[in-house]
């Protein structure tokens, strides 16, 4: 006979503001099976825990439902909770009686009817409950890091120096990322490239790193712990193991007008390329799009004149296998480019340039040396206005959110032309200036106090070309919506930061959300930021929304802090949710006919075909479905498939999902 | 009218941990409100869910049913959405073909971040089962009107 006990929480205020919790507790005592039901203000704290424990052991409590925040919150908590008194984890269930109930619904008869539902409905469900084991498998101690920017970076050094392995992968030919490419970095202006070169190279060098760049993710399969991922290494056509990086190669390269990406267009390279001179790998690839020899079958310049023989026309891309016990996303961002606004000219004109076009522009490695000139013709600009929030906040062009490193960069680039050319005159329109950050602020003041930038708090809604400037045409709303109009030299779009091209489909190849604008969902907004839905997959960086470096680089080590975690035992535990098939005494054996529909639906191979033998004769008696619970995730795909009911998922049984329906269904009163 | 005006709809929501259960989690974190008519039973997967279930909570009185999910390709499990598509598929047209009225089962997609989309989504399903009235079809056909039948047949 079951003797179940029901623990409501209040939640402070927010469950007990909108759902009567005396009153639900006391319609669970009145349930069938129940022994036992009260309601508490914070169940979740240590007394409430405590005050649980007890009701177990006094009243004999065979099984515990707890009302109260979502399972996705409180579930893991609960569960040790019921352990420590000494019944299985497993026999405790969740009612969510807040982000479900209270949260969403007026203080009403109905909401507190709906509580009483669900709890009546888990109750229901925890009777058939039966006790779990946790399956434990043994863990693969390396990392694989996916994506080489500074994210990437970070996260490979802590985990590589903790004493694992670390396999870093990412898509262009070198690491670094957007880091790469700034010139100087807020608020301190120290040179990006003078602190990133230094970590890049320890990455090529670290003994527990591999590198594979020029690649990226064909398939990820498997789970925590024992990940399966196959990458294409993309063909490079130059072999790494041959190159010395001399350079010889790209100076004889006759195509030698391809926009740079490295320099965002504002310089040409040729078809074979190190994309710039810190590059690590520091060797060349050849961009076949581009290469005379892969167009037109003639040329061959590179290939005559490699001393060491290393240029391979006939390179193709090659797919490695690699077992991973832990993964981290650090795939980095987008930007939205000029040609993305119409009303500032479609990118058709050439002294309209977004945020890293300047960096390129205002770093020393850059393509004018550091010197601030326009591209169109190398003139210094007078004046130069920098438009803030362009795409972001703005709802009409679908990116609602803020850009978050925006109004820090544009006063940072304000600042670097004026330090360049004092006489010059810097304008910056804004909506509002969001500088919080350690000395942040103080840097933006500067910027305004010090270094003389006007701000214009207003949106610019026309660029147009006149006699060679560009006329900004906007508004003061600090002047009571005054229009303004300058004559500007060069102008500088804060453009949205957006999530890569490829987010969706890297998302999906590793089974993790993402929200409506491709960026990655962290497992929890507040308290689990750095882990995703599917364990073992960790976030780094701005592949999860728009963060500035300091930001990127503590949650690169918090995530890499997560796989140490997970790395610190040989064997971990796994949820026992796992599919059976039923087995019984012989001469049945199982009900299961062998017809093994599961086995074909499985998406981890998880279904065996087993042969049921007389064990005297050998005889083949019966053919069976096996599933291997190392392999399955508990999906229970195949227990929906199955005809004859013979194959079960444990914690999610078809006994307890018809037993939930009714009992939501049906008051017993 | 009045009478319609007054009925409130049980309504059972099949969905999945990883998408919808989230994404019913996400409307509660946002304080979105919604109507409570809606009740969730919570599946690992939209695979799990066995189509019979759904035919036991109109048996046992729900008006409405949901089946909410990963959107395609974002499954946890891989695939599991997409079986539950095709099976959705199938066993609609059996029930279209018993005469079942399909109109009452809300067959969806709701990710772990579209909070919203899911408390406008129960309001809809609330709204046309409200306007569509109890489901009275299959206890027409409940034991004790077959057990009169088939008593009257062997007395007759």
């Amino acid at each position: 006979m079951a003797r179940i006990g029901v623990f409501i929480c209040h939640c402070g205020e927010n469950i007990s503001a909108t759902v009567n919790v005396t009153q639900v507790a006391e319609a669970a005592s009145k349930l069938p099976g129940v022994t036992y039901a009260t309601d508490y203000k914070y169940m979740c704290s240590d007394p409430g825990q405590t005050m649980i424990i007890e009701a177990i052991k006094e009243h004999k409590l065979t099984g515990i439902v707890v009302g109260s925040c979502s399972p996705r919150m409180h579930e893991a908590t609960f569960r040790k909770v019921a352990e420590k008194a000494g019944i299985n984890s497993y026999l405790c269930e969740i009612a969510n009686l807040r982000e479900q109930v209270s949260w969403v619904h007026p203080k009403s008869d109905a909401t507190t009817q709906k509580a009483i539902d669900i709890v009546r409905t888990l109750v229901q469900k925890v009777k058939q409950d039966s006790p779990l084991y946790p399956i434990k498998v043994p863990v693969t101690k390396t990392a694989l890091i996916i994506g080489g920017g500074i994210a990437g970076i970070q996260a490979a050094l802590d985990i590589a120096n903790a004493g694992h392995q670390v396999i870093i992968i990412e898509k262009s030919p070198s690491i670094g990322g957007h880091m790469s490419q700034l010139s100087e970095t807020f608020p301190t202006l120290d040179c990006s490239q003078c602190i990133l070169t230094p970590r890049m190279v320890e990455v090529a060098q670290h003994p527990n790193i591999t590198l594979h760049t020029f690649a990226e993710v064909e398939s990820i399969s498997g789970f925590v712990g024992n990940f399966d991922v196959n990458i294409k290494l993309k063909a490079r056509s130059v072999d790494l193991s041959k190159c010395t990086g001399c350079g010889t190669c790209w100076q004889k390269c006759p195509s030698k007008k391809i926009p740079d990406e490295f320099n965002e267009g504002l310089s040409d390279r040729t078809a074979i390329y190190t994309p710039f001179p810190q590059a690590v790998p520091n060797k060349p690839v050849i961009d076949r799009a581009n290469c005379i020899w892969f167009l037109k079958g003639k040329c061959g310049l590179c290939k005559k004149n490699c001393p060491t023989g290393a240029i391979d026309y006939e390179m193709q891309d090659e797919i490695i296998n690699i077992k991973v016990g832990a993964i981290v996303t650090a795939t980095g961002f987008d930007i939205k480019h000029t040609d993305f606004f119409p009303e500032y000219g479609y990118g058709q004109y050439r002294n309209v340039i977004d945020g890293l076009q300047f960096e390129r522009l205002a770093s020393a490695s850059g393509p004018t040396g550091g010197e601030i000139r326009r591209p169109s013709d190398g003139k210094i600009p007078e004046k130069i206005v920098f438009i803030a929030c362009a795409g972001s906040r703005d709802k009409a062009k679908g990116i609602e959110y803020c850009s978050k490193i925006c109004c820090m960069y544009t006063a940072k680039h304000a600042m670097l032309y004026k330090h360049k050319k004092p006489e010059g005159k810097a304008y910056v329109f804004y909506m509002d200036i969001r500088a919080a950050g350690k000395n942040y602020d103080e840097f933006v003041r500067r910027a305004i106090e010090k270094d003389e930038v006007l701000y214009i708090r207003g949106r610019v809604s026309r660029i147009y070309e006149k006699n060679d400037k560009l006329i900004v045409k906007g508004i003061d709303t600090l002047l009571n919506a005054q229009p303004i109009e300058i004559e500007a030299d060069m102008v500088v779009l804060a453009t949205a930061v957006v999530a890569n091209k490829d987010a969706e489909l890297l998302a999906q190849k590793m089974h993790i959300s993402y929200d409506k604008h491709h960026f990655f969902s962290e497992a929890h907004p507040k308290l689990r930021p750095v882990e995703t839905n599917t364990a073992g997959i960790m976030l780094a960086g701005a592949c999860q929304t728009a963060k500035d470096i300091p930001d990127t680089v503590s949650q690169a080590s918090a995530a890499a802090s997560k796989v140490l975690g997970l790395f610190s035992s040989d064997e971990m535990t796994r949820e026992p949710i796992v599919a059976v098939v039923n087995r019984m005494a012989p001469p049945q054996f199982t009900t299961c006919t062998g017809c093994l529909l599961c086995m074909e639906v499985c998406p981890y191979n998880a279904i065996e075909r087993e042969e049921i033998r007389d064990r005297r004769t050998g005889d083949l008696i019966k053919v069976a479905a096996k599933v291997n619970a190392g392999l399955c995730q508990g999906c229970g795909t195949c227990v929906a498939f199955c005809r004859n009911k013979s194959i079960d998922l444990q914690g999610f049984s078809n006994q307890q999902m018809l037993s939930e329906v009714i009992a939501l269904l049906n008051q017993p009163f | 009218m009045n009478f319609m005006s007054e009925f409130e709809p049980k309504i059972v929501a099949f969905v999945c941990n990883w998408c919808t259960y989230a994404g019913a989690d996400l409307a509660g974190t946002n304080r979105t409100k919604y109507a409570s008519n809606v009740k969730i039973i919570r599946f690992p997967c939209t695979g799990r869910i066995d189509f019979m279930l759904l035919m036991k909570a109109f048996e046992n009185g729900a008006d409405g049913v949901i089946v909410s999910g990963c959107h395609p390709n974002d499954c946890h499990y891989t695939s599991g959405n997409f079986h539950a598509r095709r099976r959705w598929i199938i066993f609609r047209s059996l029930l279209d073909f018993i005469g079942f009225d399909t109109d009452r089962i809300t067959f969806s997609w709701i990710s772990a971040a579209e909070g919203n989309k899911w408390a406008q989504i129960v309001d809809e399903v609330t709204e046309k089962i409200k306007s569509k009235g109890p489901f009275t079809d299959l206890k027409k056909l409940n034991c004790t009107l077959l057990k009169q039948l088939y008593d009257e047949a062997i007395t007759k």
